[in-house]
């Protein structure tokens, strides 16, 4: 049963993430995303490094709330920089050192730090243990660096349990 | 029938992420770095798209045609425009290295 079904949360999700595409529960359609949701996770199992386990749904769910709010207080501020005048931007990189060591809690940060608007991550360090950061405006850097840390990083820690995070608590 | 102060919100949210993506596209045209001009897209794709979202969402369900088509547009959008952003940079940096900041010191 593991050998054709590795990842049975994964193959449900692929399974209903079909019928919401077709808008349809024919059996057709169930018999194909059944198929969908055996072969799509056999064939992506050499991409994944490790299995996934959310720890902490109830820290997942204020991070949610808080990226969902920060994306939008940041939509506005970016958007009177860009209909502002050019020279008032100081844009530049910023490195931000990581805490994280848990791959998906590091791609899940990069993920919402680009989504913010004002914030693209540009890549981790090979040793992942920094993040490459380009903002758009940046006066204080310091403080940029540890509204990530405080506000992304370590809720992060904390959902997909990872080992410091465990150690500290 | 839509009652009005559903067509009148439903409005307001499809003008309001029209806006927020001119604004980001006019970005894209206007600001001179490349850099800089990659933070125009990466706001008009969220915001601005998840209003024209959640107005699709509450006008198609009010019609009657339960879909759930904005859910998962939001959920690919989320998903992937990380990582063509990240790749942008990747790209940029590699054939102009002279953008490179310097390494951690």
């Amino acid at each position: 049963m593991r050998r054709i079904l590795p990842a049975p949360v994964m193959a449900m999700l692929v399974l209903t993430l079909w019928l919401a595409l077709n808008n349809s529960v024919s059996l057709g359609n169930l018999l194909f995303g059944a198929l969908l949701g055996i072969v799509i996770p056999l064939m992506t199992a050499p991409l994944r490094e490790s299995g996934v386990k959310i720890h902490d749904w109830r820290v997942l769910v204020s991070l949610t709330w808080r990226v969902a709010k920060d994306i939008v207080i940041s939509n506005i501020t970016v958007a009177r920089q860009v209909l502002g005048r050019e020279s008032a931007l100081d844009s530049r990189f910023v490195w931000v050192p990581l805490t994280a060591t848990e791959p998906h809690a590091i791609v899940a940060l990069a993920g919402i730090i680009t989504l913010t608007p004002g914030t693209v991550t540009a890549f981790v360090s090979e040793d992942r243990r920094h993040l490459l950061v380009h903002a758009l405006h940046v006066t204080d850097t310091a403080a940029l660096v540890s509204d990530i840390k405080t506000h992304y990083e370590a809720p992060l820690m904390k959902v997909f349990g990872d080992a410091l995070a465990r150690r500290a608590s | 029938m839509m009652p009005l102060w559903l067509e009148l919100l439903v409005s307001t949210l499809l003008i309001a992420g029209a806006t927020l993506a001119l604004i980001g596209s006019w970005g894209l045209a206007k600001l001179s770095e490349f850099l800089r001009r990659l933070h125009g897209p990466t706001k008009a794709t969220t915001l601005g798209l998840g209003c024209l979202l959640v107005a699709s969402a509450i006008g198609m369900n009010a019609r009657g045609h339960l879909s759930l088509h904005e859910l998962l547009v939001t959920a690919f959008l989320f998903l992937t425009s990380p990582v063509s952003a990240n790749l942008l940079v990747q790209a940029v940096l590699a054939m102009q290295p002279e953008l490179r900041p310097p390494p951690v010191g």
